[in-house]
């Protein structure tokens, strides 16, 4: 079985700090990760293929730096590597970013599966991966808990916010994974040195000779980020004394009363 | 492309099993504003197989036309089926705006139809407007886990397009008497054009009391709570004020509540008339679900926690001795003790 997972290399924005003077995201020194999501997307490709057999492909668009995810992919055990990386796709929407890594995927398949995360932390959308499928025509079900293959079928299961949904789909498909599908595995020593040795290739807009260039970078997308701003907090915060417990329940019982809030 | 043949305002009323999400409503009240700010329609669009709950739901939100797509293929929800016929739909109709909510399956679709139409789709809005010399919408969400919100412009295709956070708005009032056009299209899928087939479901576990997302009052509990046991008094709160149970991610982590009751970027989005954060530090994702409560209250441990930069009354102690005083000061209010 082959299997294509993408993945994206995002700021960690637990750590991500804001600029009280300037109000602007503090963006030195917070770490660069795999998006969260993609790896329990790979730790379900390792898995299949650990069950099925095959081989496992992990592709990332983004700048030279991003190699450092896809080795840390490798030494999870991804089987191989390629940063997608060209002036070209910079400023990429969901719209240009999906349809240049579908290129990518039509390029180096075909695959049986195409694995993705539910979203990514920073661009925080999700609609890359179900995206992908669609330039592709291809099946796909997002939000997966679990996926059990048999021979050119797959039994899903899928979360949605009334339960979960057992889907049925014929192969190739996209599916996209939650923190809900498995525990990704750490990566082992071996696997770490081994991945520091690995040839990852790069594949531009030269690789792509398909590619309909209207369509990629900030040309090729429809939607355009206009401004961007902090959310404001208030500031405004009445603090209650806290002596006793019971004393400070009814200042604020008293305080809600008067507001008519309760 | 010229951009005015394309009019009006649609919304996807989400349904499931036949039964639409507040979200739809909630999103007919945002389309009614769209609509009369660019002087265009506000629409329904709901495609299904029992279709009557949610004709009968839009009408009384106020859709000004409903587009109704009806077939057996459309019982559950597939990128396919559902993608087949609101594509259909907008090919006849060229809507100028679309907004559908941002679950699962809204998502989805989403982008299913933004691929094929070649359009714009902007995630998980929080507040929409029109710029008026323009007709643009301005779709407003959060990026970076809520640490930053982008204004965002699709100017130069039509429809445009976004899914919005369940819960970032209230449902408008109902309208007496309104008269919305019906318009049924036949639009079928065929089978073998359906890739996905739902085989079974399984139903999340009933939720006893009030929905998360409706309740008026949320006391919502973090890892300050310390174990699962400790909830009960929560809910006991909760209950006396006539509302629900929520969490921060640390609690659903650490199984202590189940994952429905998850407050934030990655859980629900509320606006609770009264917000009671207890043990909840106010990391940027869990701000993310829950900031436009009407009144939050925040108790915790550690005065310099975050939590109090969004909180309009602030307690710095003990939840465990804070709570329980609560309760009892409830009780005592509603005679049920003295
Ligand atoms: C503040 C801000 C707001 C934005 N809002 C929008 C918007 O509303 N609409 C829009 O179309 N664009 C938007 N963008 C642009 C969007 O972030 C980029 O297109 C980005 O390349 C992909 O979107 P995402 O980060 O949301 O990824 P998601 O769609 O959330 O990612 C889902 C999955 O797709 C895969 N994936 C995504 N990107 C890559 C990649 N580079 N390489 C490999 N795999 C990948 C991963 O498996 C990932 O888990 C916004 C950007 C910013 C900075
Ligand atoms: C991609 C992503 C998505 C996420 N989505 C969400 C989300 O949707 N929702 C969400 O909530 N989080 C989310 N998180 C997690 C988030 O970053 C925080 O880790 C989480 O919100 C912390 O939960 P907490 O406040 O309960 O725990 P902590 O941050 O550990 O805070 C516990 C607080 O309890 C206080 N406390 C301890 N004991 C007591 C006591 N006896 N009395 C009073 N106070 C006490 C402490 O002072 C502390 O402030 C997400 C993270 C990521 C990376």
């Amino acid at each position: 079985m082959n299997i294509v997972v993408c993945v994206k290399q995002v700021p960690d924005t637990t750590e991500i700090k804001i600029d009280p003077i300037k109000n602007t995201l503090i963006r030195q020194g917070v770490p660069s990760i795999m998006n969260p999501f993609d790896k329990n997307a790979l730790e379900e490709a390792i898995q299949l293929k650990e069950q099925y057999s095959g081989s496992v492909t992990v592709i990332s668009m983004g700048p030279e730096q991003a190699k450092a995810t896809l080795r840390e992919a490798l030494s999870m055990g991804a089987d191989k590597a390629y940063l997608v990386t060209d002036r070209a796709f910079g400023g990429s929407d969901t719209y240009a970013t999906s349809y240049i890594l579908s290129k990518v995927i039509e390029k180096l398949g075909p695959f049986d599966v195409i694995l993705g995360g539910k979203q990514a932390i920073d661009g925080d959308t999700g609609q890359t991966a179900p995206s992908i499928a669609e330039h592709l025509g291809i099946a796909r079900l997002t939000h997966i808990r679990s996926m059990k293959i048999d021979g050119n079928k797959c039994v899903v299961e899928r979360e949605i916010e009334e339960g979960i949904e057992i889907v049925e789909a014929k192969l190739p498909i996209l599916c996209t994974a939650t923190k809900e599908t498995n525990k990704p595995r750490y990566a082992t020593i071996k696997g770490k040195i081994d991945s520091l040795k690995a040839d990852i290739e790069n594949i531009t807009l030269a690789d792509l000779p398909n590619m309909d260039i209207t369509k990629i970078g900030l040309k090729g997308s429809p939607t355009r980020v206009k401004s961007t701003f902090i959310p404001e907090r208030k500031s405004s915060c009445e603090m209650l004394e806290s002596v006793n417990p019971r004393e400070t329940a009814k200042v604020l019982f008293g305080k809600l009363a008067e507001a008519k809030i309760l | 492309m010229d951009l005015k043949q394309y009019q009006d305002v649609w919304v996807f009323i989400d349904c499931f099993q036949g039964h639409p999400k507040d979200v739809g409503y909630e999103l007919l009240g945002q389309g009614r504003l769209l609509a009369e700010a660019l002087k265009q329609k506000c629409c329904a669009v709901i495609i299904g197989e029992n279709v009557d709950e949610a004709i009968k739901g839009a009408t009384e939100y106020g859709a000004d036309i409903i587009y109704v797509v009806r077939g057996e293929e459309y019982a559950n929800y597939s990128a396919d089926a559902y993608g087949h016929a609101f594509l259909e739909l907008c090919e006849k109709y060229h809507p100028n705006t679309i907004l559908i909510g941002a679950t699962a399956n809204g998502r989805d679709l989403g982008s299913k139809l933004a691929i094929r139409l070649k359009t714009g789709l902007t995630a998980d809005c929080t507040a929409l407007s029109v710029e008026e010399d323009t007709g643009n919408v301005v779709w407003e969400r959060p990026a970076f886990g809520g640490n930053l919100y982008a204004r965002i412009l699709c100017s130069e295709t039509r429809p445009q397009m976004g899914t919005v956070r369940p819960g970032a708005f209230k449902k408008p009032q109902k309208c007496q008497n309104k008269l919305s056009v019906m318009i049924r299209e036949d639009i079928r899928t065929k089978q073998e054009d359906i890739l996905t087939k739902v085989i079974d479901f399984i139903k999340a576990k009933d939720e006893s009391g009030i929905k998360l997302e409706e309740a008026e009052y949320i006391v919502a509990g973090g890892r300050g709570l310390k174990g699962a046991e400790n909830f009960t008094m929560l809910k006991e709160l909760a209950d006396l004020l006539g509302g629900s149970v929520g969490a921060s991610r640390a609690a659903v982590d650490a199984g202590w509540i189940p994952q429905s009751k998850q407050v934030g970027q990655t859980g629900k989005t509320v606006t609770p008339k009264v917000y009671i954060a207890c043990g909840i530090s106010g990391a940027v994702q869990h701000l993310a679900g829950m900031t436009e409560s009407d009144t939050i209250i925040a108790i915790n441990k550690d005065a310099s926690a975050p939590i109090f930069e969004v909180a309009d009354y602030g307690i710095v102690g003990d939840v465990f001795e804070m709570v329980p005083a609560m309760i009892k000061e409830m009780r005592i209010a509603k005679n049920l003790e003295q």
